[in-house]
């Protein structure tokens, strides 16, 4: 199992870099949504992995996962929300004002 | 928590009251900012005496609540930023409020962002506060919209989107060693970690130094700063002078205090790193400054400049140092924030040429702002007998018994001769060399006071920090005794209680 | 309390001649003669214990913590020194007055006077030695400003530049040499390190202390080779040349000599460096000097060869040397200043100061020329004059050089050399001017110049004279204070008299005054000395041309560098944070001794899935739509992992976002150019591919190591108290509105942020739509297609319901309010799709970001609330309500925090969403093929 989340991690944060280092920013937004996709798992991770369970305490289960990163995820996935969002807005009106979708403007 | 509580209510309230008279907003805002500098001053006298102030958010006891922890240094990043602020927001009502809509509500989040960083005692609601500060930073930098603005806001957002990816890596790294965020309860766990679990906890921390190093402007990351900078309106420029500042602060405060001396295997983990980029830093902003085609691009630089002369100081790692950089810190904050206010109003003055360094056209008051530009740069420069001047002995004092000496003595010297060659060009081509003032051509309209008067304040403030230079340095001392401690820190949020740590198995 | 006062006068007083002369229309130079009066009389008032050889020191503490302290001194030394800088400052005043024309500002320049003056008393009245490097800055700044007094002329711009720049580094050398000393000393009081001299020359960092103090002193003093920027300096008005430039500023660097003798003197080195320095300066000066047209640029060489004596005689180190300097220092600043008033009379009144054009003066001031001729007498050192004096005592003392052994004769012979060339330029000056035929067309006709032009000159000269007839009287008392104070020990015996017998000095002067004579005039006649060009390169050309390089390759640099390219930043910032990661994990066991869960084929089948998929995006990713897709797939999987590790709040959260998400990512890609342009080399994909796998094996090599290490966390503590203390059996909820609330409240903050810089920037913001896809295929023209319409019009309120449900019971099962508020925000949002934007504006009035408001003013009063019980902020408290349907379940204080997040949430959504949906404005999704944009 945690190999398995570790290699997802890698191959997401890896893709992530790659389109993030790309001169266009649409690719550059889904290289932000794939970076913040491993960044979450990654978060999730530290809290090592439990299965089959819930951080329920009414369920009367014998073993807990550990609540805390899963509420730290839970506010990065809103606050990644919020970012990824306004990248999306900022892309757009720099389209309009330098008429290209180039990260640097139509410079180059 | 005051210092949080009055932005955000001010800034949701100016949300709602949208449809109000610009006038009404205004004076809301400037009530709301004109009253963090009497909080900030009394939280000030509270710490004074080397005790800290311990809030525990929701009455959960630390470390599993949320505290606010206000001491020496946090209290004086707090009146720093009270006064920068309160400037730039009577510069911005000068009409560059207007210029895009909710100024005045993104201005008091954007307060709440930075205060929040300085008052946190918790690893995790930093990040958060970074994030609000952060896009507070990019909605203002995008205030008024435009090519420049929008082309510098592209960039910003995408590195610090990156930078929150570090951060939160550095975060989970870190609690999945330490199973903790609270910082006080890092800086108790990190010296009993085995060795095996110490290359995590290192790599964490190099990892959030490297967050740090991106929002505190420190090269090789923090090329980005000077065109964004350049591209905002004075006003905002001015307030993101405090920015950098909340990297160098967050450096300030994290590393001493849970990667410090006792901080067993991973004691003095930055040290290798901080020293040699600041000074590659102070070095290459000094030539950014003198390279520098117009004047926010040269007060971008210095700010860059700066920077680098603070890290310098901070990388020492030691008592001396850290006063050293708490004095130089609240000089080049309101300097820098002087500078910025200053390139607006010469800009704004010149009718060609905005401030671009060359011969143009007269300027009305040419020698008001030149002598106020005077003051500036003479502070900024590092001449006697203003701020920069003191900062400067103070540095170089604390480094002389560094390994390092020799290098960052003639460093720091040079780079400072470097500035002043420069900001001499720029000062005569600006204030010098302009055709007689009785020329033909409509003057422009004498500058507005409540255009000088910001400036007039955060200079005053500058030559203030010198008259009384005394109690200033003695302050800076005692912050850095306190720094250079820490237990007294954790023993502040702690107390005995939390070490009743049960095992989650 | 004197003491400081006499300096602050000046210098914080050096705005009053210009606010008296606004206000009440006095004259700025009465104010500023008015104000040096006072400041020389209080000098004077405590010269008398002071020529006794006492020493007045008054000290307060400022910066204690820097040793930098208000500490100031009055001895012979300082004494000697306040009263040239005030008695010539005093002259200086009376003679600018007539001096500057109408159309200079008078209140600038007697304003900048003063702050030179007061600093320059700083300097020789400071027992600080860090004080002193404080106000040897500020001589630096003000005589910048002074020389760029005429600001329109790029003669007097490039010459202040210069002369800061030379200073400045003078300045800076000088600080960190200060710095040094009180290091070794441990203290900067001059009173301790003038104590410890022994100490200070034993001690290893001598030699550096040594050369950086004399690079500040060689710089300021003009010292050969940093002599350059002084000639320039000329193109200051001539008072200041008169002042600064020859009587004080430029003494500051001697004067230091003098300061630190008993500290810094006396060694080999000192000797070789500061007499060595000196000499040469001296006979090159002197040499140069001859050949300069430009009556200043003449006194201007003159200035540097008599500084160069000045420090020569310091360099020999000895007792009568010393006393020889000061005795020079005095009588030079005041023929030196006369002649540089002369020299300005002469500019003054024929409007040239060429000496090619220049001839016969003395026809039409006679009066002037003859006071130019005595001082002049006295530069050249002839009998019965100050200049003499001096002379013959350092003829003299060119013989004690105790260093040089066999060459000791090069000493004398030098100093006649330099002697000679003394002579002949004095007699230019001299005769050039003021005798031989009338002058020729001269841009005025000359005449004697105002009455009170002359005074000043008049003053000095009568003193040359005084000095020279009667020394015992006039300057012995001043003369000996100030030596001993250098000296900081008794005076060897030594008598001020014209007639010393006849000796070697007295046939040195004499063989001086012949060939001094001899060589202009016969140089007059074997060739045209007028005819003579000085040399093209100087050392203004060099420095400036060096500044100019070192601008340029800056620029070059730095334009390099920070080329602005966010590629590039981005990179350097994955590399920083690689490099960085991975020496921090050195030494690292790259498995821990936790054993890992068994996986099962599900678990294996969605990795590979999302591998695939995500590797799919980076490949594809030039395809737009699809790459869309898959993105939404792997966020799919995402949120399965988390059902999967047992976190369903995570995993609803993660899924409902998706969907925004994807929304989201479909408007950008719809409104972006469609086809992304190759524009990165095979290599530069090649080199960010490879960076990117590091950077992610990196990370999952982490990720790795931390879930094979066992963990030992806070959580047990929100497990056990979420029900008891949180009121509510899902911990994760508890943690986000109650535990760690305050993140709650900052992250939605962030969310309303984001809407409102999301509605500022789409403000007047209208983007063509493309009327057809990629493939050329045209959207769909239908714009609301019909099935969303029968279904979504139910969907509504069920969806609230749903999201009502999902926030009542978020405290004790997975929901809660963010999770709520986005459910409802996408119903919403599938009414837009279905309906279009204006429909349900029309149904949802209000404006979207009073919905975040309002939400973040509920969260933030509930928090404050808890202030009522006193209780700090975000306190939280619950009691049980019984409620139909839901059952029994518990109303906790958080709920309306909880609240306030919903309804931000909604809002955000809402505007994001929303706004851009209704970007392209109805219709224009009609708009033709991309072609005809």
């Amino acid at each position: 199992m945690e190999a398995l989340v570790a290699i997802a991690i890698g191959v997401l944060t890896a893709a992530g870099l790659y389109l993030m280092l790309r001169a266009r920013t649409f690719p550059v937004l889904l290289g932000l949504t794939l970076l913040s996709y491993a960044v979450n798992l990654f978060l999730f991770a530290s809290g090592r992995l439990v299965v089959a369970s819930a951080p329920l305490t009414d369920q009367g289960l014998e073993r807990y996962p550990d609540p805390v990163p899963q509420a730290l995820v839970l506010t990065a996935i809103v606050i990644g929300f919020g970012m990824t969002a306004l990248l999306v807005v900022v892309a757009l009106r720099a389209l309009r004002e330098t008429g290209s979708d180039h990260v640097d403007g139509g410079q180059r | 928590m005051l210092p949080l509580l009055l932005p955000l209510a001010t800034g949701s309230l100016l949300l709602l009251t949208s449809r109000f008279a610009e006038g009404v907003r205004r004076a809301i805002g400037f009530a709301a900012t004109l009253a963090l500098l009497p909080i900030a001053l009394l939280l000030m006298s509270q710490v004074a005496d080397g005790s800290h102030v311990v809030y525990a958010l929701g009455e959960w006891q630390p470390p599993f609540g949320i505290v606010l922890v206000a001491d020496r240094l946090s209290a004086l990043m707090l009146l720093l930023t009270a006064i920068v602020a309160l400037a730039s927001q009577v510069y911005a009502g000068d009409g560059q409020d207007t210029a895009g809509p909710q100024f005045q509500a993104l201005f008091q989040f954007q307060l709440l962002g930075i205060n929040g960083a300085f008052l946190t005692g918790d690893l995790f609601n930093l990040f958060v506060f970074f994030e609000v500060l952060l896009i507070a930073f990019y909605t203002l930098l995008l205030h008024g919209l435009g090519p420049q603005r929008v082309g510098a806001a592209v960039h910003v957002v995408v590195l610090n989107l990156i930078g929150s990816a570090l951060f939160l890596f550095a975060v989970g790294t870190l609690y999945g060693v330490t199973g903790t965020l609270n910082l006080a309860d890092l800086a108790r766990v990190i010296p009993q970690l085995d060795a095996d679990a110490a290359p995590l906890a290192r790599s964490g921390a190099l990892l959030l130094l490297g967050v740090f190093a991106l929002k505190a402007a420190l090269l090789p990351l923090g090329f980005w700063l000077p065109r964004s900078y350049a591209a905002a309106f004075g006003a905002t420029a001015a307030l993101f002078a405090v920015l950098t500042k909340v990297g160098v602060y967050a450096i300030l405060r994290v590393f001493p205090l849970a990667f410090g001396p006792e901080a067993g295997e991973l004691a003095g983990v930055a040290s290798p790193w901080v020293l040699p980029a600041a000074l590659a830093t102070l070095a290459f902003g000094a030539l950014g400054v003198l390279a520098a085609r117009a004047l926010r691009e040269a007060a971008g630089w210095l700010v860059v400049y700066s920077v680098g002369t603070l890290l310098v100081a901070i990388g020492l790692f030691s008592e001396a140092g850290y006063a050293a950089a708490v004095y130089y810190t609240a000089h080049s904050t309101l300097v820098s924030a002087a500078l910025f206010l200053l390139a607006d109003v010469v800009a704004r003055q010149r009718r060609a040429g905005g401030d671009r360094l060359d011969v143009v056209d007269s300027m009305p008051q040419a020698g008001l702002l030149g002598s106020l530009f005077f003051v500036a740069a003479v502070a900024m420069a590092g001449l006697p007998p203003l701020t920069g001047f003191v900062g400067k002995i103070m540095i170089l004092d604390a480094a002389r018994d560094s390994g390092l000496a020799v290098v960052t003595w003639s460093v720091l010297l040079v780079a400072a001769l470097v500035v002043i060659v420069a900001l001499a060009r720029a000062g005569s081509a600006l204030f010098w060399r302009i055709a007689d003032e009785s020329s033909a051509h409509p003057v422009r309209p004498r500058v507005p006071l409540r255009v000088l008067a910001p400036i007039g304040l955060l200079l005053a403030s500058v030559v203030a920090m010198v008259a009384w230079g005394g109690s200033v340095t003695a302050y800076a001392w005692s912050t850095a005794a306190q720094l250079a401690r820490p237990s007294a820190y954790v023993e502040a949020v702690l107390g005995t209680a939390a070490d009743d740590r049960r095992s989650l198995r | 309390m004197l003491l400081p006062l006499a300096i602050l006068i000046p210098l914080a007083g050096a705005w009053l001649p210009a606010v008296l002369s606004r206000t009440l229309g006095i004259d700025p130079a009465r104010t500023t003669a008015a104000m040096v009066a006072v400041a020389l009389a209080i000098v004077l008032s405590q010269s008398g214990m002071v020529l006794e050889g006492g020493t007045l020191v008054q000290s307060w503490p400022w910066m204690p913590a820097l040793g930098l302290n208000a500490s100031f001194r009055l001895d012979g030394f300082g004494l000697l020194f306040a009263l040239l800088i005030l008695v010539i400052g005093l002259l200086v005043v009376v003679y600018a007055r007539y001096y500057l024309s109408p159309d200079d500002s008078q209140e600038r320049f007697f304003g900048l006077l003063l702050l030179f003056m007061g600093a320059m008393l700083g300097i020789v009245l400071s027992e600080n030695l860090l004080l002193l490097a404080t106000f040897w800055e500020l001589t630096s700044l003000s005589s910048f400003l002074l020389i760029g007094f005429w600001r329109h002329e790029p003669e007097a711009r490039r010459g202040a530049r210069l002369a800061l720049m030379v200073t400045g580094a003078g300045g800076l050398a000088l600080l960190a040499g200060v710095l040094l000393l009180g290091h070794v000393v441990g203290s900067y009081e001059l009173t301790q390190v003038l104590a410890s001299g022994a100490q200070i020359k034993a001690h290893p960092l001598y030699e550096l202390i040594l050369v950086l103090v004399l690079l500040g002193a060689f710089t300021k003093s003009a010292q050969f080779p940093f002599h350059f920027w002084l000639p320039h300096a000329m193109a200051a008005p001539t008072p200041v040349s008169a002042y600064l430039h020859s009587a004080t500023m430029v003494k500051a660097g001697i004067f230091l000599l003098g300061r630190l003798f008993p500290a810094l003197a006396g060694t080999e080195i000192w000797f070789f460096v500061v007499s060595g320095v000196g000499l040469t300066t001296q006979l090159f000066a002197s040499y140069v000097a001859l050949f300069r047209h430009d009556l200043k640029g003449l006194l201007a060489y003159s200035t540097v060869s008599h500084l160069g004596l000045i420090t020569l005689l310091f360099g020999l180190g000895t007792p009568l040397g010393e006393i020889a300097a000061v005795f020079h220092i005095i009588n030079h600043a005041v023929f030196k200043a006369s002649l540089f008033m002369a020299a300005g009379i002469v500019d003054h009144e024929t409007g040239t100061r060429d000496m090619r054009r220049l001839s016969g003066l003395a026809r039409f001031m006679p009066w002037t020329a003859a006071l130019a001729t005595i001082a002049a007498g006295a530069m050249a050192g002839v009998p019965l004059l100050n200049g003499f004096l001096s002379k013959e005592m350092f003829f003299a003392e060119s013989f004690q050089v105790q260093w040089l052994g066999s060459w000791y004769w090069l000493m004398p012979v030098a100093a006649t050399l330099s002697g000679i060339f003394t002579v002949a330029y004095s007699t230019r000056f001299v005769h050039d001017v003021f005798f031989g035929p009338p002058p020729q067309g001269l841009p005025k006709t000359p005449h004697e110049p105002p009455r009170w032009m002359k005074v000043p000159v008049e003053v000095l000269v009568a003193l040359c004279l005084l000095v020279g007839l009667m020394p015992a009287i006039t300057i012995d008392p001043l003369l000996r204070a100030a030596a001993t104070a250098v000296l900081q020990a008794p005076l060897p015996e030594f008598s001020l008299k014209l007639w010393h017998g006849f000796n070697l000095p007295l046939l040195m002067s004499v063989v001086a005054f012949a060939g001094g004579v001899l060589v202009y005039f016969a140089r007059r006649y074997h060739f045209d000395l007028h005819g003579y060009q000085a040399r093209r390169v100087d050392g203004r050309a060099l420095s400036e041309i060096a500044v100019a390089r070192t601008v340029r390759g800056a620029r070059w640099l730095v334009e390099r560098v920070a080329n602005g390219s966010l590629q590039r930043y981005v990179l350097l910032l994955v590399l920083a944070a690689l490099v960085l990661g991975l020496t921090g994990a050195r030494g690292l066991v790259l498995s821990g001794p936790v054993a890992m869960t068994p996986p099962d084929a599900l678990a294996v089948l969605l990795t590979v899935a999302l591998v695939l998929t995500a590797i799919a995006v980076t490949v594809l990713h030039a395809r737009r739509l699809l790459a869309v897709v898959l993105i939404g797939v792997v966020g799919l999987v995402v949120s399965l992992a988390f059902v999967r590790f047992s976190a369903p709040d995570l995993a609803l959260t993660q899924l409902l976002v998706e969907i925004v998400t994807v929304i989201l990512l479909l408007l950008a890609m719809y409104f972006l150019p469609a086809e992304t342009p190759q524009d990165s080399t095979a290599l530069r994909r090649g080199r960010d591919a490879l960076i990117a796998v590091a950077g992610g094996g990196a990370v999952a090599a982490l990720a790795w190591a931390l879930l094979t290490r066992p963990l030992d966390t806070i959580a047990w503590y929100y497990l056990e108290n979420a029900k008891p203390a949180g009121g509510g059996y899902n911990v994760v909820n508890v943690i986000l509105v109650d535990f760690r609330g305050f993140d709650t409240l900052g992250e939605i903050t962030v969310l309303g942020i984001a809407a409102v810089g999301i509605v500022a920037l789409l403000q007047g913001l209208k983007l063509d739509a493309p009327g057809v896809d990629q493939a050329g295929r045209p959207w769909a023209a239908e714009r609301y297609p019909l099935m969303l319409r029968v279904l979504s019009r139910p969907l509504l309120p069920l969806a609230l319901l749903v999201s009502a449900y999902l926030f009542l019971r978020g405290h004790n099962a997975p929901g809660g309010g963010f999770i709520a508020g986005l459910v409802t925000g996408t119903a919403i949002i599938l009414q837009y799709v279905a309906y279009g934007s204006e429909w349900a504006r029309e149904r949802l009035p209000w404006s979207y970001s009073n919905v975040i408001a309002v939400g973040l003013l509920v969260a933030t009063l509930t928090g404050i609330a808890s202030w009522v019980f006193d209780a700090p902020f975000l306190t939280s408290t619950f009691g049980y309500v019984d409620w139909p349907v839901v059952g029994q379940f518990e109303l906790a204080s958080a709920m309306a925090f909880d609240l306030g997040i919903y309804l931000a949430v909604v809002g955000v959504v809402l505007v994001i969403i929303g706004r851009l949906g209704g970007l392209s404005g109805p219709g224009s999704r009609a708009a033709g093929p991309r072609g005809d944009q």
